[in-house]
């Protein structure tokens, strides 16, 4: 089955690869997601017996992030058929089979149970997505591109240099090959602390480049800017949830030798810089899809932030990856739709949205409340616990910045969008034949929907799923499920609310 | 040859480096990297290994030959021959190259090696070779000699790589020789886009996209 998620995806691109009606090509897409999100519904059931010294299998944790990429694939599957009839001038070869190779990738990374196959699996991510980002064709998608490939391999190398770190870390206390995850964390108190410490900040500065965290995020707004939209939402949530699993991974390690004080640290500062900074570059930003490229940056600084509270923060950080993927997916998607209408993507000559494309304008409002903590939707339950953990825990003043942030982050994205959305009509605007229909925006009002009924409701099985993986990442949590990791010093279980 | 000397040498490449503006010297000091790096798992004795040779042999031939030849052609067909302004002069960067290379031992001496590693020097020079790349990357134009820097990068890598080598040849063999196919595959088709669509490599066209 582990293979078979990987080598399914695979074998769909290689058949898209070689069909040459683009219309067939197109609608492998929306087939092959709906068969790996199934062929995944059906792996979950065994995440709980994987085997110790398993190369590749689900445990929780990687199963949880799996389905949070697999559902947003779907989403944005479903979308492309239609969006490629719309650009039939280009090539749609090379555009499905990154899409769909992504897709394995992704499968192989969150099952691999080694950090070395983690890092090749990231770094072939890294190469699969950006032919998508020169989709265009154009010197501003180039020059994305660029930023793009040679910031993503600069991070990839030094989580490649991290990794290695880590090995060091093992063979120095005598923990020798095969080093899977499960190994490492039994054995984490054999570990060098030294060699330790420097592969996990080495390891969060490259994952979090490719994460997109200030101050490593800077191909982040070109590249979101200049792809297409269904690109922009699978890099928002998709390449980016891959590579959070993978700092998360060295983070359980980190946690399992009793370092994750020192860690935390490093990740609510990191988060605290992220949050910051996208709310100051988000501050009078003209370009809605870079403004959304903002709004991610903000969203990976509360994913780490939370992580680095711990406890049900930590549980609520990975909730949220959720949440972010699927508003995340609506917000890119519609901006990709409004894009369209208006062939441009700035404001002066993107105004008044809602009348032309209602739909689109709407969803797109939509999309900010949710994304920004508008209750019932999911974002909204995951922020309001990251703080409440946050205060609840004795971060008091992290938590009350992270308040302060959001609402600033709210008030600096609202100008942008209101315009967008309400603006009154000015005469630069150009005419386009484009108009919403049903195939451009039923995916997202589904993904909509789902972030909402998160919000309101989560399913037993994925609630059981949700905690285990915030118990493999964060020890702490519920000592008497692991008690094949001797870790959690007292000052890790002090920090703990008590629910 | 003892493998300090060549690991001596190497660091002293860094700085010629960065010294450096004219673009087809750079290539020609990353090929001679190249090739010291390739000799010095030999210098360490590590050649009866046939996988350490084989890595070896890739290395030295993507490093030494293939890179150089693809950046050499990109270069004849543009037409540059130096650096022009780059974002942080050759003093400066030469002053910042020599501070690398101090922090780099003041940072490996924090890092404990395992009783019985023979070559001590491998960290530092792994640390201040990567420091060199990084700040190639960050300090210059052309895209040219920006895939010199990450070359470089990758070579600081290359060379912690041969603290474990031994122990861990699967990880450190993998990780290191799919790092090159990046370097060459990727970087080599995207220069080859940004000459087309910009007659030149010189990033600064590169600059349309900002806030």
């Amino acid at each position: 089955m582990a293979l078979l998620l990987i080598a399914f995806p695979l074998l769909a691109a290689l058949a898209a690869y070689l069909v040459n009606s683009s219309t067939i090509r197109a609608r492998i897409l929306p087939a092959a997601g709906t068969l790996h999100l199934a062929l995944l519904l059906a792996a979950l059931r065994h995440w709980d017996s994987l085997p110790v010294n398993a190369w590749l299998g689900l445990d929780a944790l990687g199963a949880w992030v799996l389905l949070v990429i697999s559902t947003l694939f779907c989403i944005c599957a479903f979308y492309a058929p239609s969006y490629l009839v719309l650009r039939a001038d280009r090539d749609s070869r090379i555009f499905c089979v990154s899409l769909l190779a992504f897709l394995g990738l992704a499968s192989l990374l969150a099952q691999a149970r080694h950090p070395g196959v983690a890092w090749v699996a990231m770094e072939t991510t890294t190469l699969v997505t950006a032919p998508l980002i020169y989709f265009n064709r154009n010197r501003r998608s180039l020059e994305a591109t660029w930023k793009y490939l040679l910031i993503g391999s600069v991070g990839i190398a030094l989580a490649l240099l991290g990794t290695l770190f880590l090995a060091y870390a093992a063979h120095f206390g005598g923990v020798e090959e095969p080093l899977h995850y499960t190994r490492l964390m039994q054995h984490a108190d054999l570990l060098s602390r030294p060699w330790l410490r420097a592969a996990f900040v080495l390891c969060l500065v490259g994952y979090g480049t490719k994460m997109g965290l200030a101050p490593l995020h800077t191909w982040k707004p070109d590249a979101y800017g200049e792809t297409p939209g269904i690109v922009g939402a699978l890099l928002a949530g998709g390449v980016t949830s891959c590579a959070f699993l993978a700092l998360l991974r060295i983070y359980g390690v980190v946690v399992a030798a009793g370092e994750a004080r020192f860690a935390q640290e490093l990740l609510i500062g990191f988060g605290m810089l992220s949050m910051v900074w996208a709310m100051v570059f988000m501050v009078r930003q003209v370009d809605f899809k870079r403004m959304l490229a903002y709004s991610s940056v903000e969203h990976m600084g509360i994913l780490v932030f939370g992580i680095g509270i711990g406890g049900t923060a930590a549980r609520f950080a990975l909730y949220h990856l959720a949440a972010n993927a699927l508003v995340k997916s609506v917000l890119f998607l519609s901006a990709g739709n409004i894009h369209r209408s208006y062939s441009s993507k700035t404001l002066p000559h993107v105004t008044g949205a809602i009348r032309r494309t209602p739909v689109s304008g709407w969803l797109f409002l939509l999309g900010f409340l949710a994304i920004t903590g508008l209750p019932p939707f999911a974002p909204f339950i995951s922020e309001f616990n990251i703080a409440a953990g946050a205060l609840t825990s004795g971060h008091t003043l992290a938590g009350a910045a992270f308040l302060v942030l959001l609402a600033g982050i709210f008030i600096a994205m609202s100008e942008t969008v209101l315009q967008v959305v309400f603006g009154t009509p000015s005469h630069q605007r150009v005419r386009t034949p484009y108009s919403d229909t049903v195939a451009t925006t039923a995916p997202l009002i589904v993904a909509l929907c789902l972030a909402g009924l998160l919000g309101l409701w989560l399913p037993k099985p994925m609630h059981t799923l949700l905690e285990h993986a915030a118990v493999t990442v964060d020890g702490s949590m519920a000592p008497r499920e692991v008690p094949a990791v001797p870790l959690a010093g007292p000052v890790l279980t002090a920090e703990v609310p008590h629910e | 040859m003892s493998p300090d000397f060549l690991i001596a040498l190497t660091i002293l490449s860094n700085f010629v480096l960065v010294a450096t503006s004219r673009v087809n010297k750079a290539i020609q000091i990353a090929v001679i990297q190249g090739i010291l790096l390739g000799l010095i798992p030999l210098a360490m004795g590590l050649g009866r290994h046939p996988h350490i040779l084989f890595m070896v042999v890739a290395a030295i031939a993507v490093k030494g030959w293939l890179i150089p030849f693809l950046l050499r052609r990109a270069l004849h067909e543009v037409h540059i021959h130096r650096e022009v302004d780059p974002y942080v002069g050759y003093t400066l960067s030469l002053m910042l190259c020599a501070l690398g290379t101090g922090l780099s031992l003041i940072l490996a001496h924090m890092l404990p090696l395992k009783g019985g590693t023979k070559v001590i020097l491998l960290v530092p020079a792994a640390l201040s070779t990567l420091f060199t790349g990084f700040l190639i990357l960050v300090s210059r134009r052309k895209a040219l000699t920006q895939v010199v820097g990450y070359l470089i990068l990758e070579n600081g890598i290359y060379l912690f790589g041969l603290l474990l080598v031994e122990d861990m040849p699967m990880l450190v063999e993998t990780g290191i020789l799919l790092d090159l196919f990046v370097g060459v595959f990727v970087m080599g088709i995207v220069i080859n886009h940004i000459r087309t669509a910009f007659d030149s490599t010189d990033t600064r066209h590169l600059a349309e996209l900002r806030d």
